[in-house]
């Protein structure tokens, strides 16, 4: 039993981390996209499509991304090269990709999807208990914990990952520099679309192998506020996704198990705890500030 | 932010509207608002059908606009207001959660006619409409007494509101005129659409050791967790039996559209008037997906469950019944009024849940 529930907490984790992750580091360059929830759709309807249409559930994982990403290059182009204001271009993607993938994927209602079958990795998947939970899972799972813990050196081990979060702290001086401001953004914008768009592959493919309208019921906004309450550290965002889907799942176990708590409140639990244990682990107001991309959401016209 | 969002896109849709109802304005405009998208699977689905069977039925008198994925609450007032300024003759408000704001726009608009889905809110130009889908449930709750093993079923409920708690004691009394031991285990889910929630849900519930699943939400995502786990499921408001051909034991089908065209005849003939309609099996405002995965002695109970239900000779609340605490509710033979029924608030005997207030 504990087994099984754990498998669904991971299921119910994995899209959070990943659509986090990718608007993580695309924050860290400075730039807010609020478009998560609609680039997580627009993946979604991509890697139903493209499972279904080629018959190989892998295809779908790289439509999902390939969707994703060049959905925000659409957002990159409107606030990187128009310089338009980021947030409300933010709020306008997520419009266009509730709306736009619902005209993509209408033939597709109602059709059963393809489970993204798991890779078993043979000898660790027979140890007990840990085996089928870490080693017998499809590839977005082994994607999700690859992301957070590439992205964690790369933002702070790598001599790129440190011009990144240069720029998002001061793309004046970056730009001084001689670091190329735009195009990492470009880039970073690209890179979170591009995990946006794995996740919303995640849910069509994996969590409900299906696609329906609407199918990410908030969750890209989920995503966006573990960034914040993460205070911009990858492994935190690992451990609030990690938080908000086990007590997501535990509340429906404690309501199947009948401990009598009003349902209302054990809905509210994943909210309510995500945020104090994020609160309680980022206390340190200093190193949040530090952690705080200083440029964030903020124009950047290069002046020659 | 996520309301703000929402707000803009109904907004956005209400304009949409406006457009594509602008080109004729000779044919009488009845128009509809749905909570879900019109291809949810479910609830709006069975409610599309119904306007797409109006819409071929007297299509050369009528228009039907739609406004799609209308969130409950104050955004639902601002929707409805739009479709009755842009010309609607009769609006069809499809979701409990609309009831407030149709009310409140049925004020200001006294010449349109308004029709309220499952609310109990009425009005001289606002009608109300649903469906014993009770009756359905009471039918599934004694194939799952049949088919269930361990004598245990799962509900996925989505919000305490009578007709929910009406479903699942219906439900629960039809198990238990089979198996009086029959137990019933709730999870609310606390949402009508969110596929990823359902599922959980329902993951929950089997791994709870149900082996028989039923919800009272809008997404095939429980059907299809069911299969995979290769345990008896039922549909709700549409046929699910494409997520689930070796799960779906039956579904509770909602057919709206006799009574959508019957509705607009009146109009158009000025013959229409408030009223507070409850029907059910037998009007054919609701229907049983064929009955199947199920051996044939299973299958003729239901039938003649069915039947008898139709007939008027079996109604699903008659005594003896008592509440979940044990006390008395309904003596021998005794049957339940609509009222009563209608502002259900408390649990029978059996269920497995303590009931949200």
């Amino acid at each position: 039993m504990i087994e099984a529930i754990l498998l669904t907490i991971i299921t119910a984790a994995t899209p959070l981390v990943i659509a986090a992750i990718g608007e993580l580091v695309t924050e860290r360059a400075g730039v807010l996209n609020l478009g998560v929830e609609g680039m997580m759709i627009m993946g979604a309807v991509c890697a139903f499509a493209g499972s279904y249409l080629t018959g190989v559930p892998l295809f779908g994982v790289l439509a999902g991304i390939l969707g994703g990403a060049l959905f925000s290059l659409l957002f990159g182009f409107l606030t990187l090269t128009l310089v338009t204001n980021q947030v409300a271009t933010g709020l306008a993607l997520t419009l266009l990709g509730l709306g736009l993938s619902g005209q993509l994927g209408e033939s597709f209602v109602g059709i059963p999807g393809v489970k993204l079958s798991p890779i078993v990795f043979p000898v660790l998947s027979d140890i007990p208990f840990i085996g089928p939970l870490l080693f017998r899972q499809d590839i977005t799972f082994y994607l999700s914990i690859a992301l957070v813990i590439g992205v964690n050196w790369f933002l702070f081990r790598s001599r790129t990952g440190l011009k990144l979060r240069a720029i998002g702290d001061s793309h004046g001086s970056a730009h001084a520099l001689g670091i190329n401001v735009i195009r990492t953004r470009y880039l970073a914008v690209m890179f979170g679309g591009a995990c946006a768009g794995l996740a919303g592959a995640q849910l069509s493919l994996v969590y409900t192998p299906q696609w329906v309208e609407n199918m990410t019921a908030g969750r890209g906004w989920i995503a966006l506020a573990l960034v914040v309450f993460a205070s911009w550290r990858p492994l935190r965002v690992l451990i609030g996704g990690y938080i908000f889907g086990a007590v997501g799942i535990l509340q429906l176990h404690a309501q199947a198990f009948g401990v009598g708590i009003p349902s209302q409140f054990l809905s509210m639990l994943p909210y309510a705890v995500t945020i104090v244990v994020l609160i309680i682990i980022s206390h340190n107001r200093r190193t949040t500030l530090i952690n705080t991309p200083a440029c964030l959401g903020k124009p950047f016209v290069p002046d020659r | 932010m996520k309301k703000l969002i929402i707000a803009l896109a109904a907004t956005a849709a209400a304009l949409s509207g406006f457009v594509s109802g602008a080109q004729a304005q000779e044919k009488t405009k009845v128009c509809f608002v749905y909570v879900g998208t019109k291809t949810d699977g479910g609830w709006t689905q069975a409610h599309d059908l119904g306007r797409q069977e109006l819409q071929k039925a007297l299509g050369d008198k009528i228009e039907t606009p739609y406004l799609e994925s209308v969130p409950e609450g104050p955004d639902a007032e601002r929707a409805i207001e739009r479709m009755a300024r842009s010309g609607c003759a009769m609006i069809f408000t499809t979701s409990f959660g609309f009831m407030d704001a149709t009310v409140k726009v049925a004020q200001k608009f006294p010449k349109v006619k308004f029709e309220h889905a499952t609310g109990f809110k009425a009005a001289e130009n606002l009608a109300t409409y649903n469906s014993r889908f009770y009756e359905g449930r009471y039918i599934q709750g004694q194939i799952a007494a049949k088919m269930s093993k361990k004598g245990l079923a799962g509900y996925i409920a989505s919000f305490p509101i009578p007709e929910v708690v009406m479903g699942i004691n219906a439900f629960e009394l039809g198990a238990k005129s089979v198996n009086p031991n029959f137990k019933l285990k709730v999870v609310w889910a606390n949402t009508w659409f969110d596929p990823g929630k359902e599922a959980d849900a329902a993951k929950a519930l089997i791994d709870q050791g149900v082996d028989i699943l039923t919800q009272h939400t809008d997404t095939t995502a429980p059907m299809q967790v069911a299969a995979e786990r290769g345990i008896l499921a039922f549909g709700q408001a549409s046929d699910m039996i494409a997520a689930g051909p070796k799960t779906q034991l039956t579904a509770i089908v909602d057919t709206w559209g006799a009574y959508y065209i019957k509705r607009t005849k009146a109009l158009l003939d000025g013959t229409w008037k408030s009223e507070q309609v409850w029907d059910g099996l037998k009007d054919g405002i609701l229907t049983m997906a064929p009955y199947t995965n199920m051996p044939d002695d299973v299958k003729a109970m239901a039938e003649e469950t069915e039947a008898k239900i139709k007939s008027g000779e079996l109604h699903p609340f008659t005594g003896p019944i008592n509440k979940q605490d044990g006390s008395a509710w309904l003596k021998a033979g005794e049957k339940a009024d609509d009222g009563t029924l209608l502002g259900m608030n408390f649990y029978v005997e059996g269920v497995d849940d303590k009931l949200p207030q």
